[in-house]
Order: C-alpha cells, then sequence, then structure tokens
C-alpha cells in the first residue's frame, strides 16, 4: 500500500460554465477554451459545459467537461436564458461564463449586469462593439479606423448583383448575414449564392470584392480600456472545405500585431477576438471578417505561451492581468478528428433530462 | 544579398520563413550556401568556396548560384 499523497493544489478554483462545445467539422471553440483554461498555471477549474445540442462532443469529453447543462436557443430570447442559467448557478455556484457562439452572444451582453447581480461574471463586448465589427459594417469601420476592408455591397434583391457585379468585378464573394460565403465567377453562380444564402440567413447578402492571398487569422484579447493584452497571429496551413483551418502555424510579423492592436485600441474592445485577413502577396492585409469571440483555435494561443482564455477569466474576476509582449513563433497545431465512445444512457440522459 | 535576418534554418536543410509560415527543404548544397550567407559571408566569397571545394564549371556554378538566388527571391526569404 502506498502512503504517496498527491501534492495539495492551492490555487483558486472557479466554477466557470463554456459554450461551444460542437467539436465538429465547423468548430465551435468551447473545447479549445476549456483545454486552455485546465492549463492555467493560476487556478483550478470545474468545468459546466453549456449545450444546445445533444450531440455536442464536448458534453461526452468528461477529463475536460465536469457537468453539462442544456440552453435554450438564443432564439428563446434572454429571459428563458436567465432563468435557465439561474436554475443551473443555484445548482453549481457559477463563477464565470464564457460564451462562445456569434448568435448567443447578444443574449449574454444584454445579461451581464443581472448575471452580474447573481454573482457570475463575463467579460464580453459591448452591443456597440459588437455593432460595430458587424459585417454589414465592417467596411464603413475600416474606414473610419484606417484598416483596410474589401469593398463591398450590401445586395437585398438578385437584381442588384449585376451592379455590384460591375463595380466589384469578379470573382465576387458572396456573403450570407451571419455564416457561409461563396465565390462567383458569373452572374448566374452569384444569383444561386444570393438565393442559397438569402434563404439559409436572410436578407441582406453581401457581395465582396475578391481579394487573393494567403489566409491569416489573428486572435487578440482586449481589456476594454483600449489596451490590448494578448495578440497571437496564425497562418491557415490546411484548409477544409469549410474554410475552416485544420493546421495553422503561429507568424512573427510585427504589422499583423499593430493591425490587431489597432483595431483593439479604436473600439477599446472587451474580450476575445478573432481578425480574419486575408494577405495579398505584396504584404497589403486586407479584413474579411471579425469574430467577437475567441476562434476554435485558440489553444495555439496557450501553446505559444499567451492563454488568452485563462487572461479573459482573470479579467472577468477582475484580477491584474499584464499584457504579453512574447509568443512563440512556429508553433502548430494540426487537428484531427476522434470517435469518442460513450454509452446510449449518456445521450439518452442529455436529451431527456438536459443535463449530464 | 542578404538572407532576412529572421529566417531559421537548419544543418538538415529546414528553411522557416516566421513573417509568412512557409517552411522549405533545401538540398545540401543549398543548405551549405544557405548557412554561409547566415555568417554574413559575401556571394564572391561563397562562389570562391565552392568552386574550391566541388568540382564545377564557373559558368555552370554561375546559372546554378542565379536559379537559386530566384528562389529565394520568389520566397521571399532575402531582404
Amino acid at each position: 500500500m502506498s502512503d504517496a499523497h498527491p501534492p495539495a493544489d492551492h490555487r483558486p478554483r472557479y466554477v466557470i460554465g463554456v459554450t461551444g462545445l460542437n467539436a465538429i467539422d465547423s468548430p465551435g471553440p468551447g473545447v479549445a477554451v476549456i483545454r486552455a483554461l485546465r492549463e492555467s498555471p493560476a487556478f483550478a477549474v470545474r468545468i459546466i459545459g453549456l449545450s444546445y445540442e445533444a450531440l455536442e462532443p464536448g458534453i461526452y469529453m468528461h477529463d475536460l467537461v465536469d457537468k453539462t447543462y442544456q440552453l435554450p436557443y438564443p432564439s428563446a430570447g434572454t429571459q428563458v436564458l436567465l432563468e435557465r442559467l439561474g436554475e443551473i448557478h443555484e445548482r453549481e455556484g457559477l463563477d464565470v461564463i464564457v460564451p462562445n457562439f456569434d448568435a448567443e452572444l447578444p443574449n449574454f451582453v444584454r445579461l451581464a449586469p443581472r448575471l452580474a447581480a447573481l454573482g457570475i461574471r463575463t467579460f464580453l463586448p459591448t452591443m456597440e462593439q459588437l455593432e460595430a465589427r458587424d459585417k454589414l459594417n465592417l467596411r464603413a469601420f475600416g474606414e473610419a479606423h484606417g484598416l483596410l476592408v474589401p469593398q463591398q455591397r450590401l445586395v437585398h434583391r438578385a437584381d442588384e448583383l449585376a451592379p455590384a457585379a460591375e463595380q466589384l468585378g469578379y470573382p465576387l464573394v458572396i456573403k450570407g448575414r451571419y455564416y457561409d460565403a461563396s465565390v462567383a465567377h458569373t452572374l448566374e453562380q452569384a444569383r444561386q449564392a444570393f438565393h442559397q444564402l438569402s434563404a439559409k440567413w436572410g436578407l441582406p447578402v453581401i457581395a465582396q470584392e475578391f481579394v487573393q492571398g494567403h489566409e491569416i487569422n489573428v486572435a487578440a484579447l482586449g481589456d476594454g480600456t483600449g489596451r490590448t493584452l494578448s495578440v497571437v497571429p496564425m497562418r491557415k496551413l490546411y484548409i477544409t472545405d469549410k474554410g475552416k483551418a485544420w493546421a495553422g502555424i503561429t507568424l512573427e510579423d510585427e504589422t499583423l500585431l499593430q493591425l490587431a492592436r489597432r483595431f483593439v485600441a479604436g473600439t477599446c474592445w472587451r474580450g476575445g477576438c478573432e481578425l480574419e485577413l486575408m494577405r495579398t502577396a505584396d504584404g497589403r492585409p486586407y479584413i474579411l471578417e471579425i469574430n467577437p469571440r475567441f476562434p476554435a483555435w485558440i489553444y495555439l494561443t496557450a501553446a505559444a505561451g499567451q492563454n488568452q482564455p485563462a487572461a479573459l477569466v482573470r479579467l472577468a474576476l477582475g484580477l491584474p492581468t499584464e499584457p504579453w509582449t512574447e509568443y512563440a513563433v512556429g508553433r502548430m497545431f494540426i487537428r484531427y478528428a476522434w470517435d469518442l465512445i460513450t454509452d446510449n444512457h449518456e445521450f439518452h440522459q442529455i436529451s431527456a433530462f438536459g443535463e449530464l | 544579398m542578404k538572407l532576412k535576418k529572421n529566417i531559421a534554418t537548419s544543418e538538415t536543410g529546414f528553411i522557416f520563413n516566421p513573417a509568412t509560415g512557409d517552411s522549405f527543404t533545401a538540398n545540401a548544397l543549398a543548405t551549405e550556401i544557405l548557412q554561409l550567407l547566415k555568417q554574413d559571408q559575401s556571394p564572391a566569397a561563397i562562389k570562391t568556396h565552392l568552386l574550391n571545394r566541388y568540382d564545377v564549371e564557373p559558368n555552370q556554378l554561375e546559372k546554378d548560384w542565379d536559379d537559386l538566388v530566384a528562389q529565394l527571391r520568389d520566397h521571399q526569404l532575402l531582404d
């Protein structure tokens, strides 16, 4: 019989709710956020998964997620969400929630003061910040802040495509209001994309100038005063047919760091964000989109020495958090698929009772 | 002709450009040339070294040299 005991853990322990457990081919960031949080040397965690669908893989990753509760869909509104979070809080004593879906962010932003009153902290952008970087406003935002954004036109009717194509030229990028994009080489292809994307995501659809180059993403964390605490650029090395990075590598490029800092300073960005860029052959970085949350590859920031999710939790808790100045360049991630095995009683449990 | 300062090269011929994320593999001779460039040796000095060390005609060396420089430039590895 061994009398060895594990060393005592004197770190504070926080109960953290995390959404975005859909680690699928177009992955949510939740599992990567949790992985980073678990590696924080400053605190220990109990992770409460917050799911929308019973087949989100993170629900069944018991080494990462201690307990999962299902949430109502964002379309149900803030009151239903608040009631559900209140129930979960009574049982778990949530310290912090890290929401990771674009579609749920407005509800969480609106609820932030009421959650804080319950003792649940968040660290989120404001509604004004969400609006400013919205796809529909991105071009104007770029012009106001001296950032390169491809030309774009909002298209409400199919007959507006021809003048848009005349202005922007082919190939033309047709983008959905919230998600998805398609490259059209002819007016017919543009029309087809318009109908598909407007049926799925509503109007308007965005017609955007096509920019040729390398896809680069930048993960950044702003403290809400204009200060950038962390910025890590990553080049996509392998891209799936959904346009997602399946492998990537951290870059050393001061212009990318400055670009992210300019965005954070210009908006006083509060929380995590991702700048999706296209760098042209002559080195100009065009901003294609700005996501108001951590990306699915966020664990790479922790692996490169800047654990952005852990820093965000510290910000949410009002703990001192200093900017990082260095990260490992050339650090790579290679995503993989893994068949997670579980028993169907777990699936029944989350499906029928909304918790596991 | 100078390699960009931040270009990483290894003795095994691996080249990494941290600004673009591009990686390349060089053959043994190109690796040797890159190592000499990293030591700030001039093109003339490197060519003399190669002529002394390898059985190669000056004309052939010039042609191969130009090919290598074009590739390095094309991949944004030179200042």
